[in-house]
């Protein structure tokens, strides 16, 4: 059930050695330079309820597995499927509020990216995530039609992972200059890197380091 | 009579900021005018962005700890506390009652301050210009409090994963008796200068309304939801910390508009100062630091945790990789998100409301940015 982690775990060697992934215990500090361990895996375990049994019976192989980590209910759905869940969730369970749209980066996966949308609901003071993984250069379906709130959450998404939205109204980039070359919050975007024509063209120095 | 053509040149865009002391930061507002009224306008943000998420990244758990103050740094206790909690949610551990006694006081206190800013700000944009003189005053007090646990006034770091640094100095249980006793009959003195102040009203009643479903679709929480008549706050609906243990209410309004804010506001000034009387009455014996060890490595794994901060709803989306550093930190900013209603706000409305609208958002740029 928690295969889908896998690639998670395996791609980014921790540096001092992994911990083993149980659910419970606090890492302890003497673990460095342990002897390298298997990959570790989030230690999810099925979401046990109505709501998740309704999910997978109305979307049926559009959505995976439906988990649980820490008391934390998540959803890990194709590509094809966030908006069409939140719509269903919006309208026929109540989750009237979409908190987040962020994404992560997984450089060494096939599916680079996980995209997450964490909705909650007030009327069942519940909250549940959204995972779905997509290759570079995917397009998503916006959100914008079932939450305006996913207008700004989007272009960050865009704007710091370089992930684009399909039908967005307005996807502009939000925090950085409209030119910026790059996507800083991928991997492979370095930390003191920065696009040093535009430095150079917009501040007039060579080098914003 | 004109025509229409000549109507649609007499439309204006008109530059606000990003220098302009009423958009509280670096925001700059494109508005389009037509005359006084507002049609529609463009925020540009980011001129604060420094990128903390991305150096989440590359700090470890303990290192990264400093600088999520640097965001609302209005209200960085709380900054603090929400990514605390985060860690600590990994780590499947809980800070020890005393710590978490102390917390909900500091924390309450800081959301003093923070409302003060606010308050003092606000008058100030609208014209009213003895309030912030009084509220900085007041707002001077926390801050001592603060300063003397802790040794700063603003970015305080003033929680470690796990628990507390610092044990609570000589005197603490005190100066926080003394400062409720003294801050209420504060808050009647503001509250005399403005509530029923005629230009104070003629300025708010009205403007800027956002009914409770247009919160939920712009995600818009904290006190701006809750002036729309939605009885909602994160310490009660998913307690943490122990503030199930304390007797508060939840103040909200019923018309959404700037006016409701400014009540629900004062009034939560006071359900904090009720909250802090209770903790520090009730402040348990024994350690402050949980069984976290030195060296923070929090199984692979992912965490949503969100506290109720000052300004709306702050969450941290953390995921691990089983290494000394978060794989990633994602900050979800209730400035950012309640930001975006701004132009449903304003729409329709006159140039002069710009400035009070952007006001009882009471956004901080360098939460939005980050």
């Amino acid at each position: 059930m928690a295969d889908e982690q896998k690639p998670e775990g395996s791609q980014a060697p921790p540096p001092a050695g992994g911990e083993a992934a149980k659910p419970a215990p606090p890492p302890k500090p003497a673990a460095a330079a342990a002897p390298p361990k298997p990959p570790a895996v989030m230690a999810a375990t099925p979401w046990d309820s109505d709501l998740a049994r309704e999910i997978k019976e109305r979307f049926g192989d559009r959505v995976g597995e439906t988990s649980t980590y820490l008391g934390q209910n998540f959803i890990v759905a194709k590509p094809d499927a966030p908006v069409s869940l939140l719509e269903y969730l919006k309208i026929e369970a109540n989750f009237d509020y979409l908190v987040d749209i962020t994404a992560v980066d997984w450089p060494k996966r096939p599916e680079r990216f996980d995209v997450v949308y964490v909705v909650y609901s007030f009327a069942r003071n519940e909250r549940v995530r959204i995972k779905t993984h997509i290759p570079e250069g995917f397009k998503l379906e916006t959100a914008v039609g079932v939450h305006l709130t996913a207008n700004w959450l989007e272009r960050e998404v865009f704007d710091m992972f370089g992930i684009e939205f399909e039908g967005h109204p307005d996807l502009r980039r939000i925090l950085m200059p409209e030119e910026w070359q790059g996507y800083p919050l991928r991997k492979d975007y370095g930390i003191l890197q920065q696009d040093d024509r535009w430095v150079q063209e917009n501040l007039g120095i060579e080098s914003g380091q | 009579m004109p025509d229409a053509t000549f109507l649609d040149s007499t439309e204006l865009v008109l530059n606000m900021g990003p220098q302009h002391p009423s958009t509280h930061g670096v925001l700059r507002v494109i508005l389009k005018l037509d005359g006084e009224k507002v049609l529609g306008t463009d925020c540009v943000i980011g001129y604060l962005h420094r990128g903390v998420e991305k150096i989440a990244e590359h700090r470890t758990y303990t290192q990264f700890n400093p600088y999520v103050d640097r965001m609302d740094y209005v209200a960085a206790v709380s900054n603090g506390l929400g990514y605390c909690l985060a860690v600590e949610k990994l780590l499947n551990v809980e800070a020890p009652p005393r710590a978490q006694a102390v917390r909900v006081i500091l924390t309450e206190l800081n959301r003093i301050a923070s409302h003060l800013v606010w308050l003092g700000t606000h008058a100030l944009d609208i014209g009213a210009i003895t309030p912030v003189f009084y509220c900085l005053r007041e707002r001077e007090e926390a801050l001592k409090i603060l300063e003397k646990y802790c040794g700063a006034r603003l970015t305080t770091h003033a929680f470690r994963i796990g628990g507390l640094q610092y044990e609570t100095y000589d005197g603490f249980e005190q100066d926080v008796r003394d400062f409720c006793k003294m801050f209420v009959p504060k808050v009647d003195e503001y509250e005399e200068l403005l509530t029923n102040n005629r230009i104070w009203k003629a300025r708010l009643v009205g403007v800027g309304i956002l009914s409770a479903e247009e919160c939920k679709e712009y995600g818009v929480t904290g006190p701006v939801l809750r002036a729309s008549g939605v009885k909602w706050d994160l310490r009660k609906a998913q307690p943490y910390s122990g503030y199930e243990k304390y007797d508060f209410e939840i103040p909200t309004g019923a018309n959404g508009d700037t006016y409701d804010r400014y009540i629900v506001r004062m009034q939560e000034m006071r359900q904090a100062v009720r909250i802090m009387e209770q903790a520090v009455e009730a402040i348990p014996e024994g350690p402050i630091m949980g069984k976290v060890g030195k060296v923070i490595k929090p199984a692979v794994g992912e965490a949503y945790v969100s506290i109720e901060a000052a300004k709306g709803e702050l969450g941290y989306y953390v995921v691990s990789d089983g290494s000394t550093q978060p794989y990633r930190c994602r900050v979800r900013p209730p400035s950012f998100v309640n930001l975006q209603a701004l132009d449903r706000m304003i729409r329709g409305g006159l140039i002069a409301d710009v400035v009070a609208i952007i006001g009882t958002l009471d956004i901080v740029l360098g939460e939005i940015d980050r």
